[in-house]
């Protein structure tokens, strides 16, 4: 048989080489090198963690989610990035239970994958951090020895963590915070510090985000408009008062910033879909990060700022729609 | 308009589960999500809304000929009020601590929407058996809804059920059910699984009355 000389079909004519699950997939493979950064400060601790929250989101999937849905990787990177903001010590049902709120209540309750309103995998740590907030907030150091747990990893569930003799250590922003003392930059920047399992390393955060923003699978407008907003907001406030507030790079590199913009806050489903929404959205995130930081009750506000832009963004959404060519202006305040 | 004819079993039932005040009409939230933190809580929250509710029906439904429409809410929340009085002082002299933990929210019955929509829509309406019937199922319902709350609550944020510990002394509590957005989750929760069973049902129902001979039933979607 031929070749048709003239081949007629339906449109769309052009498609798109990406799929879902091709991007999830490339996003997981990008956080592996996080994840090695955490076993490597963390230990066996890391591995334990991270396979147990990406345990509960798989299996909560895997039973309530639509036929086919666990192979799109959606889960697998709601679990994995659970379990990089989890502390190290905290006992695996803990980060079990996370992984099945956040994909259970977090992603299929409003649908499954494309309708939740908030990232899944922040909501499991909000929850976490509201049900356990003792567990979530014990840092332990990381040099050590690297074979010993970092805590009661292996309490058995629904019980309470043992006392374990391991040394804890406050987070550089809980150490600005309530102590009033400077972190090293250069540890900061290599992650060598107290801190959830994967947000510390935050050079390699950089790094694998920009291998993402050059294949275009998350918008870079949205980690440059928090760092941007983040950086501006923290030199006027060194600028007007350097005892009380820190310096930009100690703002950007502390906490969970890095992790949070590059991973979190760029999740397609629960970003703005607009460019100028990006901007809104970061700006939001970067603002709301600055003011729980400094003023708020709270050390880290990075979770509470993404997940309250989350909500804002149906709203940015419709703020941002652009008009479509050749359209002519909505005349709202005709009535007839 | 004249009342719809009902069996009086009918009466009793509806209110205990197929119209349940909370967990299907949605009234009587305020309680349900504020003081459901224990099943003890829970349960006198319920008897307490229970004895107000079966004796302003009771005083409704006698005196409803009397009421001037024009006046009938005001009516009813006096009538209301007087009971839930008594009600605050019984329970101050019977449990005092349970008292002191429920708070203002004893005095809020006066205010709870349940409670008043029975006297509105029912016992203002219906001959005194009846209403007393309907205030009885309204208010057992009311009381399972908190109780199936407090449990949940209960058992995960202390470890407990009725004060007897469940898991030992190392139980780890998940403070968030505790906390208000506890009441919301678990309320939540509980109407999930409820619209969940109801949709079963109904779409079992539609397969098994399929008549012969006109097609396959429909499949049923997967959850």
């Amino acid at each position: 048989m031929t070749a048709p000389r003239l081949l007629i079909t339906a449109s769309p004519h052009l498609s798109e080489p990406d799929s879902t699950p091709k991007i999830m997939w490339h996003v997981v493979l990008s956080l592996l090198p996080v994840v090695g950064a955490s076993i490597y400060f963390f230990g066996p601790s890391a591995v334990l963690v991270i396979t147990a929250a990406t345990a509960g989101a798989l299996v909560t999937e895997w039973i309530f989610g639509t036929r086919g849905s666990l192979l799109d990787g959606s889960a697998m990177i709601t679990g994995i990035l659970l379990g990089l903001v989890l502390p190290a010590g905290i006992p695996l049902w803990m980060a079990f239970v996370g992984g099945v709120f956040g994909i259970g209540f977090g992603k299929l309750i409003f649908g499954g994958l494309g309708q939740n309103i908030f990232n899944p995998a922040l909501l499991g740590r909000a929850f976490l951090q509201a049900a356990f907030p003792v567990a979530m907030t014990t840092w332990p150091v990381i040099r050590e020895n690297w074979w010993q747990l970092r805590g009661d990893n292996l309490a058995l569930p629904l019980m309470s963590p043992k006392e374990v003799d391991v040394l804890t250590e406050a987070t550089p922003l809980g150490l600005m915070k309530f102590e009033q003392t400077g972190t090293d930059l250069w540890r900061l920047t290599l992650g060598a510090t107290g801190g959830s399992l994967g947000e510390t390393a935050g050079v390699l955060i950089l790094l694998c985000g920009g291998y993402l923003a050059i294949r275009n699978y998350l918008n870079w407008r949205i980690p440059a408009s928090i760092f941007l907003t983040v950086a501006v907001f923290s030199v006027l406030l060194h600028l007007i008062d350097a005892a009380r507030y820190p310096d930009a790079l100690f703002m950007l590199f502390s906490g969970g910033l890095m992790l949070g913009a590059v991973y979190m806050a760029t999740d397609m489903v629960t970003s703005p879909v607009t460019n100028l929404g990006c901007w809104v959205f970061g700006f939001g995130i970067g603002f709301l990060v600055v003011v729980i930081r400094l003023w708020g009750g709270l050390a880290e506000g990075v979770m509470y700022a993404i997940l309250l832009m989350n909500a804002l963004v149906p709203f940015i959404n419709r703020a941002t729609q652009p008009r479509a060519f050749g359209a002519e202006q909505p005349k709202a305040k005709q009535t007839t | 308009m004249s009342p719809r004819e009902t069996a009086p079993q009918a009466d009793f039932f509806r209110g205990v589960w197929r119209e349940n005040p909370v967990l299907i009409q949605m009234l009587g939230l305020c309680p349900a999500l504020a003081v459901t933190n224990t099943v003890e809580n829970s349960l006198w929250m319920g008897l307490a809304t229970f004895f107000v509710l079966t004796g302003s029906s009771f005083i409704v439904s006698l005196i409803k000929k009397l009421i001037p429409g024009e006046v009938r809410i005001p009516t009813f929340i006096l009538i209301i009020a007087t009971f839930v009085t008594v009600a605050d002082m019984s329970l101050e002299a019977i449990v005092p601590t349970v008292h002191k933990q429920l708070g203002a929210f004893v005095a809020l019955i006066v205010v709870n929407c349940m409670i008043l929509s029975r006297q509105e829509a029912f016992a203002a309406k219906r001959p005194l058996g009846r209403s007393l019937l309907d205030a009885f199922g309204t208010g057992l319902g009311f009381i399972v809804a908190l109780v199936m709350m407090g449990a949940i609550r209960e058992v995960l944020g202390n470890g407990t059920l009725m004060g007897f510990s469940l898991f030992g002394p190392n139980f780890e509590p998940w403070v968030i059910f505790i906390l208000p957005p506890g009441g919301f989750l678990t309320l939540g929760f509980w109407l999930l699984l409820l619209n969940w069973f109801q949709k079963w049902r109904t779409e079992r129902a539609k397969v098994r009355a399929w008549p012969e001979g006109v097609g396959a039933p429909p499949e049923r979607k997967a959850a």
